[in-house]
């Protein structure tokens, strides 16, 4: 996914001298291509991620198009305020993309795992938070975040869901993967896949699960949500971040005002630290939000 | 790069100084709010800024050549403020509006509605990399425009200022000026008693900036310093200020950080601004 998105912002920056990526020295090998190609729009700021944000937004204030990059929580966290202040709250076209989403770098540790980047950003006004499950979409979101004219995190994770890709996404609007009457699993990133497969394995079992896919969590699609809460019982969101204030806060918000019948599920990390490392796939078996975690919540839940 | 359209003498300078000083303990009184000896110890800064040095035009505001000026001691944007409204970016009446329910015009400075403000800031640290960004999109471009950034001496505190002085002198900014307003007083005690930052001009030019020390008070000194570059290096003009200056029993003062002029300190004032 990291390829395809440096990949289109390479081929966009190329016709367009607005474009300008600043990286937080990070992207060894990855960045090679944009930085031969578009030597002149590539600023290393070294590491120093407040700099490199509040530059960025005084650089979109001169009128170029920023990317600022790095890996996880470094070019969230560290510099949240300078995203706030200067680049929000002034309405800048600076797009935060952050390599590593969940535990993309899983045997790097805590400090490498980016598990409350989507709640937090969520939080700030005027941004755009994408979050696609494949590459092909991830190309799409590029385009969307330059295509609008304030700020934008795109969270790129380092798995992908193997959906196949469709001529113009709407990646403002929920997909459905597949319909469902007992249950809706609500996915996004990657982890989209733990739920394809789980909704096949509960299908094996009875149950009627299907299968929506958020990509923009924010503005999230209220109205998706809605429609599926109306349908379905039971929602259970799944992500591959904490269950406070990411996708399964952002749904819990929207069926608690929107009073609808459907009950929630949220599966993710639970408020904790992930402490141990591990391969992607391993810490989300250890942290329950798999496949068969999933199946088995469900299962215990209807 | 000064202001032809606009300049004014040193003496016209010291005037609009004392306008803007007026206009802020006015302002501070009208609103009860803090912040008034940060707002006094630039007033002459701005005045030679705004009156002098700086290229903006009242009349068009956005100008795209236009020098950028970025406050990021935003506590002290009554200062800011008040030489707009006495350049003529908006009415001086406006500035009776400021920190009253429903305005534009923030305690910390902001740039929503106002003419002029280039930026938002009231948390210190953010001002010089945004400066550091405008000033480098400058250079890619070989636009001609300064950017100046004038901070606190406490302000130094701050590492993203660090961040941003080595990426500036890395990247030659000669077109980026820090202006520091150096009074020596920070929000709870002196600098000196809190986090020392002697010897600060040493510390600078260790990062490779060309700098220059000077009175903050004396017009034809700042003229000289603020107008100045350095061939191939960012420049930083520490101005060594009063706290509170002009109003002797502001000057020097933690207390006049927060106190806002009321009563019998506040007639006071107006007196010794308006006498002087």
């Amino acid at each position: 996914m990291r390829d395809h998105v440096v990949g289109r912002i390479t081929q966009l920056a190329q016709q367009d001298p607005r474009i300008v990526l600043i990286t937080g020295d990070l992207g060894f090998g990855v960045l090679n291509e944009y930085r031969e190609r578009c030597a002149a729009q590539f600023i290393n700021a070294g590491v120093a991620e407040q700099n490199m944000t509040a530059m960025a937004a005084g650089m979109a204030m001169e009128g170029h198009i920023v990317f600022t990059y790095s890996i996880a929580n470094f070019p969230t966290l560290r510099c949240l305020e300078q995203i706030r202040n200067d680049v929000c709250y002034h309405d800048l076209n600076v797009n935060v993309l952050a390599v590593g989403g969940g535990f993309s770098y899983g045997q790097l540790g805590m400090s490498h795992h980016a598990t409350e980047d989507l709640s937090i950003m969520r939080a700030l006004p005027n941004i755009q938070v994408l979050a696609p499950s494949d590459p092909w979409q991830a190309v799409h979101a590029v385009d969307a975040l330059i295509a609008q004219d304030g700020p934008g995190y795109l969270r790129i994770d380092k798995s992908s869901a193997g959906v196949a890709p469709i001529d113009h996404p709407d990646l403002a609007t929920l997909r459905v993967h597949r319909d469902g009457t007992d249950v809706m699993l609500v996915g996004i990133g990657g982890i989209l896949a733990e739920c394809l497969e789980a909704a096949e394995q509960l299908g094996a079992r009875g149950v009627s699960a299907g299968v929506l896919e958020v990509v923009t969590l924010k503005p999230l699609d209220v109205d998706g949500i809605v429609a599926a809460a109306e349908r379905t019982p039971l929602l259970v969101t799944v992500e591959e971040h904490s269950v406070v204030g990411g996708l399964g806060g952002a749904v819990a918000e929207v069926i608690a005002e929107r009073r609808t019948a459907a009950s929630l599920l949220r599966i993710g990390l639970n408020d904790t630290y992930s402490s141990i490392v591990g391969s992607q796939d391993y810490l989300r078996n250890v942290y329950e939000m798999d496949a068969a975690a999933i199946v088995s919540k469900v299962l215990e839940r209807l | 790069m000064v202001n032809t359209a606009n300049a004014l003498t040193a003496p016209e300078t010291e005037e609009l100084a004392k306008k803007i000083r007026s206009s802020v303990v006015r302002m501070t009184h009208l609103g009860k709010s803090s912040h008034v000896g940060s707002a006094l110890s630039i007033a002459d800064i701005l005045a030679v800024l705004y009156g002098d040095v700086l290229n903006v035009d009242p009349s068009d505001p956005s100008k795209p050549d236009r020098d950028r000026f970025v406050l990021s001691k935003g506590h002290a944007g009554a200062a800011v403020y008040a030489a707009l409204a006495h350049t003529g970016f908006f009415s001086v009446e406006t500035l009776d509006k400021h920190y009253q329910n429903g305005s534009i015009l923030s305690g910390h400075v902001s740039h929503k509605g106002v003419p002029g403000v280039e930026l938002s800031t009231g948390s210190l640290g953010h001002g010089l990399g945004v400066a550091v960004g405008m000033a480098k999109a400058a250079q890619m471009r070989s636009a001609k425009h300064r950017v100046v950034c004038l901070l606190s001496d406490g302000e130094c505190d701050e590492g993203s200022n660090w961040e941003a002085v080595l990426f500036a002198a890395h990247h030659g900014l000669r077109n980026l000026t820090a202006v520091i307003d150096y009074n020596k007083i920070q929000s709870l005690d002196p600098v000196a008693d809190t986090i020392g930052l002697e010897p600060f001009a040493d510390k600078w030019v260790a990062f490779g900036w060309k700098v220059t020390e000077v009175d903050g008070h004396e017009h034809t000194a700042l003229r000289n310093a603020l107008s100045a570059s350095a061939d191939d290096a960012p420049h930083c003009v520490i101005c060594h200020t009063t706290k509170g200056k002009g109003v002797s029993f502001m000057e020097n003062s933690v207390l006049w950080h927060y106190r806002t002029p009321q009563g019998e300190e506040y007639d006071a004032a107006v007196e010794e601004l308006d006498g002087a």
